[in-house]
């Protein structure tokens, strides 16, 4: 048990951290956290006995936005739970983290379990749920292990189980682990695999909220939308806000990945210039120059250097730039990258991924392979540019979930920024750049 | 269906660990867990495994099929002793994945979904591992993470899992 970790310094996950705050990788225990001052918003919920309708007014005060990819209003979707529904609800936490850039889940796991585990018990009191579930990634089974350890511990102390800290409030909590299939990472995929079954979607309407798992109403948050909940009890609404912009409230980890000096996560304000992201994560790497960057997981349009290097890391600054935050997944390439080779790594992906149940993704994401595959390979022809946009356009919007958009809009958004290297591959029938890079 | 199988009273104490966690008439939940204490004690998962796990949660045996066919990371054939899967995906080819990846081929002399003659390695090719800041990463028989995979860290991994 345990993971063969390297103890860093403090610090590592950037200034102004707030969810990783003094974390060295080898202060994870209970005892850590509470040394930190952790489980002290539980602590306060329960002897002031807080009504749950001010936690959630506070949550909406805060506009903490969902951490996973979509950015919904935490406090408005934990206002979706029926109040006074007598039969069982869950609580459900997100933490199958696979979209290719994305690894800020397993950071906060590994190296800081309970702030998640005191996020879901303020989660499940101000919901009034009794039991929860955490789902993590089957990859990381390190992790996996990690977080049934702090759940022991955390059990043994009474931050869990029945009448937690001598109050009336109980809650269960328990991990379960997912075996490879990012669809998982889609809530009702996620529903689907919890209750012992393939990873398929399910129709919205009706959502969760109202037929979840096990058809009870159920709330599904992302691991670091769960982590970010003490701070802003302890702090606030006001001082979270304040920590971000308007509407986006609070700090952000970014995990910094691809042609970086120092990949990894760092946590910054929502609101921090790229440009200051980007030298956080140690500037590029050998001195090159930046070409592109997926400023939010693979699924996110692909914007030119010149665009991100005047953007700010938050949730509407980035949409107005011509992509979206995502789940903070920053992908970014040099001056050396291929463009057409870079896209067919990620249309392979989602080709390989699509859970097969709705026929524009799973015939169109092989499509949208293939077509790249070629012109990359130097088979391209003259219409495929646009056979391109038009599989993607019969794709996008026509799916049960969003993989199908996931698949769809990055074709879109390379073939607009980079069509003239598309173009090239096609009319030189060959690709510059060798294999091996 | 197959004669069943039977598997250790260590792995069924894990797996009614498993089932604990849900509620009563939902033992179905516990099926992916059910499957990952199967293979690993049995290496891979056959039909009379994956019949065993139905019958023991109650559940008809296409409905353990369908999951265990649907999650990349269950093996429904034999497999090298060692399973060796690799990340490719964008954020790791760009931090030096496809070059240990050509590595890892080379020294096994084996390609993607392939078993060396010895029956000592398989090496499969990974979609997302989550864990790209720690690029080129091998998750190493499912369980275990190894990050920052240089040729030589890939050398001392194959000879310690020979």
């Amino acid at each position: 048990m345990g993971l063969p970790i390297a103890p860093f310094a403090a610090g590592l996950f950037g200034p102004d951290a707030v969810i990783m705050k003094g974390i060295t990788g080898a202060n994870w225990r209970l005892q850590d956290y509470l040394d930190r001052g952790g489980y002290s918003a539980l602590k306060k919920i329960l002897a002031e006995k807080i009504p749950p309708e001010q936690l959630i007014a506070e949550l909406k005060k805060s506009a903490l936005r969902g951490r996973g990819g979509a950015g919904f209003p935490t406090g408005l979707k934990w206002s979706f739970m029926p109040k006074g529904y007598a039969g069982a609800k869950y609580l459900v936490c997100n933490s199958d983290e696979g979209e290719p850039g994305t690894f800020k889940d397993r950071d906060i796991m590994r190296y800081n379990p309970h702030i998640l585990i005191e996020g879901m018990a303020i989660g499940a009191y101000a919901m009034g749920i009794p039991v929860g579930y955490n789902y993590i990634h089957g990859e990381i089974w390190d992790v996996y292990e990690r977080m049934e350890e702090a759940l022991a511990e955390a059990g043994a102390a009474g931050y869990l189980g029945q009448k937690i800290l001598g109050s009336d409030f109980s809650f269960e909590l328990y991990n379960h682990h997912g075996w490879g299939a990012y669809i998982c990472g889609e809530e009702t995929a996620l529903l689907e695999s919890l209750e012992g079954k393939k990873g398929q979607p399910r129709f919205k309407p009706p959502f969760p909220a109202s037929y979840g798992l096990y058809g009870k109403p159920t709330t599904i948050n992302n691991t670091e939308t769960f982590a970010a909940v003490p701070w802003i009890i302890t702090n606030g609404a006001d001082a979270f806000l304040g920590l971000g912009r308007p509407n986006n409230g609070g700090t952000k980890i970014f995990s910094v990945s691809g042609d970086v000096a120092r990949p990894g996560n760092y946590e910054v304000k929502l609101g921090t210039p790229f440009a200051k992201l980007l030298e956080m994560a140690g500037g590029m790497r050998d001195g090159k120059k930046l070409k592109a960057v997926i400023p939010g997981g693979s699924s996110m349009p692909v914007l030119p250097a010149d665009i991100m290097m005047a953007t700010d890391m938050d949730y509407d600054s980035i949409a107005k730039a011509g992509s979206m935050l995502g789940s903070g997944a920053v992908i970014v390439m040099d001056e050396t990258r291929c463009m057409v080779k870079c896209l067919l790594r990620l249309a392979y992906f989602y080709y390989e991924e699509s859970c097969g149940q709705c026929t524009p993704c799973r015939e169109g994401t092989g499509w949208l392979y293939r077509m790249i595959d070629r012109i990359e390979h130097g088979k391209g022809k003259a219409e495929d540019l646009d056979l391109l946009n038009n599989v993607a356009d019969n794709i996008q919007g026509r799916t049960i979930c969003a993989l199908g958009d996931a698949a769809a809009m990055p074709v879109r958004a390379f073939i607009q920024h980079y069509r003239a290297e598309f173009q090239h591959h096609i009319d030189h029938k060959q690709c510059l750049v060798p294999d091996y890079i | 269906m197959n004669a069943p199988l039977a598997l250790s009273p260590a792995a069924l104490a894990r797996i009614d660990q498993a089932v604990a966690k849900y509620p009563s008439d939902q033992k179905q939940s516990a099926v992916m867990a059910a499957l990952t204490i199967a293979q690993d004690e049995k290496g891979w998962l056959s039909t009379a495994a994956m019949d065993f796990v139905a019958q023991y949660l109650g559940m008809p045996p296409i409905a353990v099929y369908e999951v265990a066919s649907f999650y990349t990371m269950y093996d429904l054939k034999p497999i090298g002793k060692c399973k060796l899967a690799i990340c490719t995906n964008l954020p790791c080819a760009l931090q030096g994945a496809t070059a240990a990846a050509a590595h890892l081929k080379q020294k096994l002399g084996i390609g993607f979904g392939e078993t060396t003659a010895d029956g000592a390695f398989t090496l499969k090719e990974a979609e997302c591992l989550g864990a790209c800041g720690d690029a080129p990463v091998v998750l190493v028989n499912n369980k275990r993470m190894a990050c920052a995979m240089t040729a030589d860290k890939l050398d001392k991994l194959i000879e310690e899992m020979k």
